[in-house]
């Protein structure tokens, strides 16, 4: 339990995925200008993360680090990249036909967004995070959902600023995309202040 | 000008995917702490785009059209894993640095960009001069970058103590996470400034593209993505 817990606030607070790790810039700078567009494109992501890091986790225990084909010397891992991103496209493909049929209401909130995650280097990058750090499935799930829930807070906080910004009267060339680097950069700051916690 | 200098001087300067088109900004911002790390990006990222030029070329009339993006996704993945472990094998300090950006090579949207708009288009040979091209005009940037960070953050070049901290205090958020957010925003306000006066000259330089501009139209998946936001401003496309 201990050791959910800190995989859960290590990744989403202390080693933001936005913040500190640069994972997911283009929807974090693409869709933070209003707070609820942004909490919609967050909201997707927590659901695509935790589905797909659940999927790959499990693809990757039974089926390219099977122990039975380890055991006959026959080793897929260095298949991984290749699997999770197609496997991670498709995904988002059906998750988005299963919640058209499904939850129309729920599809009519995230629908939007879906697409726009199968490129999210956020999600491959959890699924090959969950690997190189050698969680098994469970812990698999928490990171991914810890991930996604701290791009969450990064993008709804900065929807949040932007929305202020507008009202700013900012230096010329660092209007639009300059500015928002900028208080992104404030962020990483003020998320740093975090890393003495674990 | 000869084709295939015309292709290298397009990725070089005059569509530079790092200044000029803001592509790729992802591994931009992660691996510019040192000048060796923005120069090792770089490299992978050129021999990738490259081959993922020279096999999408070379199979642009094979592969049917409703399986493209699954197909060059196929092949960049592929390739990626060889150059990892490459990387591994001879560089493996440098390899243990990059980390897990090495294989999110596959989502640099340089990559997917140039086999959607040049290699899927044309011949063999120019589309290998273009890969080239991009790819050292990306590599040039990430490096440039990386000096600059790691000139102000630490004293050194490359490694190497160029400025004495007997006088020296580097300025070690220039290497942290927010100096990487810091510089980019202080390169765009640049390129804002440089655009506007190349602007005033009549030779205007190419869009940024990339997801630096906050909409869809420069990214390599737009073609198959169904959720594409409707662009602010247009973006001039090939």
């Amino acid at each position: 339990m201990k050791e959910l817990l800190l995989i859960a606030i290590g990744s989403a607070i202390v080693n933001n995925v936005v913040l500190s790790q640069f994972l997911g810039i283009c929807p974090f700078l693409g869709v933070s200008k209003k707070t609820e567009t942004a909490a919609g494109m967050g909201g997707a992501v927590v659901f695509v993360i935790t589905i797909a890091s659940f999927v790959t986790a499990l693809i990757y225990k039974f089926i390219l680090a099977n122990e039975y084909l380890l055991r006959k010397g026959i080793d897929l891992t260095y298949l991984q990249t290749i699997v999770f991103i197609l496997v991670i496209a498709a995904l988002v493909q059906f998750v988005e036909m299963f919640l058209k049929k499904s939850m129309p209401s729920l599809y009519q909130s995230l629908g939007v967004y879906l697409p726009l995650i199968t490129t999210n280097c956020a999600v491959l990058g959890v699924a090959l995070t969950n690997v190189t750090k050698e969680y098994n499935i469970l812990e698999s799930v928490v990171n991914g959902l810890a991930t996604a829930v701290g791009f969450l807070i990064a993008i709804v906080l900065m929807a949040g600023l932007r929305e202020k910004i507008e009202y700013n009267d900012i230096p010329k060339p660092f209007q639009g995309t300059a500015i928002v680097l900028v208080t992104a950069c404030l962020m990483s700051i003020a998320f740093m202040g975090f890393s003495g916690m674990i | 000008m000869n084709k295939y200098l015309e292709r290298l001087y397009n990725g070089l300067i005059k569509e530079n995917p790092t200044f000029v088109l803001m592509l790729g900004m992802c591994p931009t911002l992660a691996v510019t702490s040192s000048a060796i790390n923005g120069l090792g990006m770089g490299l992978s990222t050129t021999v990738v785009l490259v081959f993922s030029n020279l096999l999408i070329s070379a199979f642009r009339k094979v592969i049917p059209d409703g399986v493209r993006m699954p197909a060059f996704i196929v092949v960049v993945a592929s390739l990626v894993t060889v150059v990892q472990f490459i990387m591994q094998a001879y560089t493996p300090s440098l390899s243990d640095s990059l980390g897990v950006y090495i294989p999110l090579i596959v989502v640099n949207c340089i990559i997917l960009g140039r086999a959607e708009s040049y290699a899927s288009k044309n011949p063999v040979l120019p589309s290998i001069f273009d890969g080239l091209g991009m790819g050292l005009g990306f590599t040039v940037g990430l490096t440039l970058i990386g000096l600059f960070r790691e000139l102000l953050g630490a004293g050194q070049i490359f490694g190497f103590q160029v400025l004495s901290l007997s006088w020296f205090t580097p300025i070690t958020i220039f290497v942290m996470a927010p100096g990487a957010f810091l510089v980019l925003a202080c390169l765009v306000a640049v390129m804002n400034i440089v655009r506007k006066k190349m602007d005033a000259k009549g030779k205007p330089l190419a869009a940024p593209t990339g997801c630096i501009t906050g909409d869809c139209a420069g990214c390599g998946m737009s073609a198959t993505c169904t959720g594409k936001r409707t662009a602010d401003h247009t973006v001039k496309t090939e």
